[in-house]
C-alpha cells in the first residue's frame, strides 16, 4: 500500500452489491447453497457491508426468489452489515421477519425509468418508500436510499443534475442514513460526475453520498476516481464485476470490486478488503456460474501467477 | 483544471497489431491505417522498422509505410530500433520516427539484449542522423509505472532516463505503463518526478489497462497538464506478460471520456468504433473497447 496521496479521503467504505445487483442481473439463476457460499466467503473479505438479496415478488425477480432462505442461511459476521432491497411495505415485512438489520429503497432521477422499471412515477414511489422508511424507523432499521439514472436514462437520455439533487433530498429528509448515486447505464464521465455531484452535494451532506458507477463504457473508475478527489467516500462495487446491463446486450454493467481496490489501494486508500480473499470469491462465484471474471485485475493476476 | 485540447496518439497498427496473435495480412493493415485517416487522429503509429526475426508481425513494413494514404496533416512516425531500421524507414518515406528505451536494467536486458546506457548510445546515432534529416523523433520510456521483472521502478529513474533522451533531441516522450501496473497514486508520483526534468508540453502517457487503471491514470495525467495520450483502436494488442490479459487502451474508451469533459481531440467517434469493428472482423476477434462494446446494440 502507498501513502496516502493528499486531498483523498482516508477511508473508504465499499458496498458490495454482488449477490444482489449482481446475481440479479446474471443469466444463470444460481441456486441458494451456492448464493450463501459466496456471501460467506465475502463475510471474511474485511467487506464492512454486503447486500445480501431482494424482497421482492418473484414473479419480476425470479433470480431472487430465495430471499428468505439466503437471508436465514448466511453467516452473520459482526462488523459487517447485511442490507437488502425491499421494494414496498410487504417486502419490508417480509425481510425483518427474516431477519434483516438493514435494508435498502430504489427511487429514480427519470420519469420514464421509474414507470417502465416499477410501474409508476417517481412520486408515486416516494410515497411508496415513505410507508418502508417510517415502518423502519419505528424499527430502528437504517435504510439505504439509492437513486437510479444519476447520470443517464435509457429513455431519456441526459438527465439534469438538480433532478437527480431533488430525489436525493427527498430521500435524505424522509430519513435514508445514505444515498447511493447509480449510474444505471454507466454512460457517465467524470464531466458528468463532477457536475451531478456538485449539484446534489448542496442539498446533501457528503457523509451521506455514495457512488455506483455501471463500467458498460469503461468509465466507472474514472468516474469513482472523480466522486472521491470530490469527497465521497463509499463505493458500491460487485465481485467480479458481476452483473451485465440489461439495456446494452452483452455489455458489462457493475464496476468489478477488485478493480476498485487495486485503485484505491495504490491511492495509499484504506478500504480494510483483503484484495486477494475478494479475488478467491470471485473465482469461485465465476467457476459456479462457468462464466469469465470482468475484473481486470483478477484476470492478470490468475494468469501472472500471482493467484 | 484540465487542457483544452488532447492529441491522441493511435498505436493501433504498430504496438496493437504487434501485441496480437493473428497476424494480419498487409492489404487488411493498409486498409486499418486509411480508415484511421478518416477519424481525425493526427498521429497513427504506422510501423515498425525492425527484423522480421523479432517482430515478424511488422515483416511488411516497407510495404505497409508505402501503400498507406498519407493525409497531409497526418503524421505517421514509424519504429526504429537502431541506425539501419532508421536508414530503412527513411528509404521507404518515412517522416517521423520513434525509439524506445526503458526505466528498468532487467527490462532492457532482456528485452532488447543490452543495458539502459547501451541502448541510449545507440540511440544516438539515430538522433544523429534523424538531425541530419529534419526528422522529428519521439522517445519512448516503457516501464514507468512498474516491470515484469524488477517490480517497483523508482520515478526518479524515469526522470533520468526520460531527461537523457529529451536532451538528446527527442521531441516528446511517452511514459509507458508497459504492464499497466500502475495506479493513480504511482501516475501521480511518477510524474511529479519527471516534471521537474522534462516539460509537461513535451510529455506524453502511454496507459495498459491491464488492470483495468487506464482512464483513471490518464485522467490524473491530465490533471496534472499532460495533454498528448497514446491509445489503441479496439483496444488492440494484449500483454505478453500476463497471458489472455488486455494490454493497450482502447482509443474509442479514451475518446468518451474525453468528449464527456468537453476536451476537444478532433477524433469523431463513430468512426473511430467502424474502424474498430473492421479490424476485430479481419482479427476474427472480440473488441476491448467497452463503448464499442455497449455501443453496437443502440
Amino acid at each position: 500500500q502507498e501513502p496516502q496521496a493528499c486531498g483523498l479521503p482516508e477511508y473508504i467504505k465499499i458496498v458490495e452489491v454482488g449477490p444482489r445487483d449482481g446475481l440479479q442481473n446474471e443469466k444463470v439463476i444460481v441456486p441458494t447453497d451456492i448464493k450463501i457460499e459466496l456471501i460467506n466467503q465475502l463475510s471474511k473479505t474485511g467487506l464492512p457491508a454486503i447486500e445480501v438479496t431482494s424482497f421482492v415478488s418473484s414473479k419480476w425477480v425470479p433470480q431472487m426468489a430465495d430471499h428468505e432462505e439466503v437471508m436465514r442461511g448466511i453467516e452473520r459476521h459482526p462488523g459487517v452489515q447485511y442490507p437488502v432491497l425491499t421494494p414496498n411495505l410487504q417486502g419490508f415485512h417480509s425481510a425483518i421477519a427474516a431477519g434483516a438489520t438493514e435494508v435498502s429503497v430504489f427511487g429514480a432521477a427519470s420519469e420514464s425509468f421509474s414507470k417502465m422499471n416499477i410501474n409508476c412515477s417517481i412520486e408515486e414511489s416516494i410515497e411508496r418508500f415513505e410507508e418502508v422508511i417510517k415502518s423502519a424507523r419505528n424499527m430502528n432499521i437504517p435504510v439505504r436510499g439509492y437513486v437510479s439514472c444519476a447520470l443517464g436514462c435509457p429513455y431519456e437520455g441526459n438527465i439534469v443534475p438538480d433532478k437527480v439533487a431533488e430525489v436525493s433530498k427527498r430521500l435524505y429528509s424522509m430519513g435514508c442514513y445514505e444515498i447511493s448515486l447509480g449510474d444505471t447505464i454507466g454512460v457517465g464521465t467524470p464531466g458528468s460526475m463532477k457536475k451531478m455531484l456538485e449539484a446534489v452535494m448542496k442539498e446533501i451532506p457528503l457523509s451521506a453520498l455514495a457512488v455506483h458507477c455501471h463500467d458498460t463504457y469503461g468509465q466507472a473508475l474514472a468516474n469513482i476516481l472523480t466522486a472521491i478527489q470530490m469527497g465521497v467516500a463509499v463505493v458500491d462495487s460487485s465481485v467480479a464485476g458481476l452483473g451485465g446491463c440489461p439495456y446494452a446486450k452483452g455489455a458489462t454493467g457493475n464496476v468489478a470490486t477488485e478493480d476498485v481496490i487495486y485503485m484505491l489501494n495504490g491511492l495509499g486508500i484504506n478500504t480494510g478488503v483483503n484484495l486477494r480473499a475478494v479475488m478467491e470469491a470471485g473465482n469461485f462465484i465465476c467457476t459456479a456460474l462457468n462464466k469469465k471474471t470482468n475484473s481486470k485485475v483478477a484476470r492478470a493476476s490468475f494468469s501472472t501467477g500471482t493467484i | 483544471a484540465y487542457p483544452k485540447r488532447v492529441k491522441v496518439v493511435e498505436v493501433g497498427p504498430r504496438d496493437g497489431l504487434q501485441n496480437e496473435k493473428n497476424v494480419v495480412p498487409t492489404p487488411v493493415k493498409i486498409n486499418l491505417i486509411n480508415m484511421l485517416s478518416e477519424t481525425g487522429l493526427q498521429v497513427i503509429e504506422a510501423t515498425s522498422f525492425v527484423s522480421p526475426k523479432w517482430v515478424p508481425q511488422m515483416a511488411d513494413h516497407t510495404e505497409v509505410l508505402q501503400g498507406i494514404n498519407k493525409f497531409p496533416g497526418i503524421s505517421y512516425p514509424v519504429l526504429t530500433p537502431n541506425l539501419k531500421g532508421f536508414q530503412a524507414a527513411v528509404a521507404a518515406g518515412a517522416k517521423e520516427v520513434s525509439i524506445f528505451g526503458a526505466a528498468s536494467e532487467r527490462f532492457t536486458q532482456k528485452n532488447i539484449n543490452c543495458s539502459i546506457e547501451e541502448s541510449l548510445e545507440r540511440f544516438e546515432e539515430v538522433m544523429k542522423a534523424a538531425k541530419e534529416a529534419n526528422i522529428p523523433v519521439r522517445g519512448y520510456v516503457s516501464c514507468v509505472l512498474g516491470c515484469p521483472y524488477e517490480g517497483k521502478i523508482s520515478a526518479a529513474k524515469v526522470a533520468e532516463v526520460s531527461k537523457k533522451m529529451y536532451s538528446m533531441g527527442c521531441y516528446e516522450i511517452s511514459l509507458g505503463d508497459t504492464i499497466g501496473v500502475g495506479t493513480p497514486g504511482s501516475m501521480r508520483e511518477m510524474l511529479a518526478v519527471v516534471m521537474k526534468e522534462v516539460p509537461v508540453g513535451a510529455l506524453a502517457v502511454h496507459c495498459h489497462d491491464t488492470y483495468g487503471q487506464a482512464l483513471a491514470n490518464i485522467l490524473v495525467a491530465l490533471q496534472m497538464g499532460v495533454s498528448v495520450v497514446d491509445a489503441s483502436v479496439a483496444g488492440l494488442g494484449g500483454c505478453p506478460y500476463a497471458q489472455g490479459a488486455s494490454g493497450n487502451v482502447a482509443t474509442e474508451d479514451l475518446v468518451y471520456m474525453l468528449n464527456g469533459l468537453g476536451i476537444h481531440t478532433g477524433v469523431d467517434l463513430q468512426k473511430l468504433m467502424d474502424t474498430g469493428t473492421f479490424i476485430c472482423n479481419a482479427l476474427n476477434r472480440k473488441t476491448n473497447s467497452k463503448v464499442s462494446q455497449a455501443s453496437c446494440r443502440l
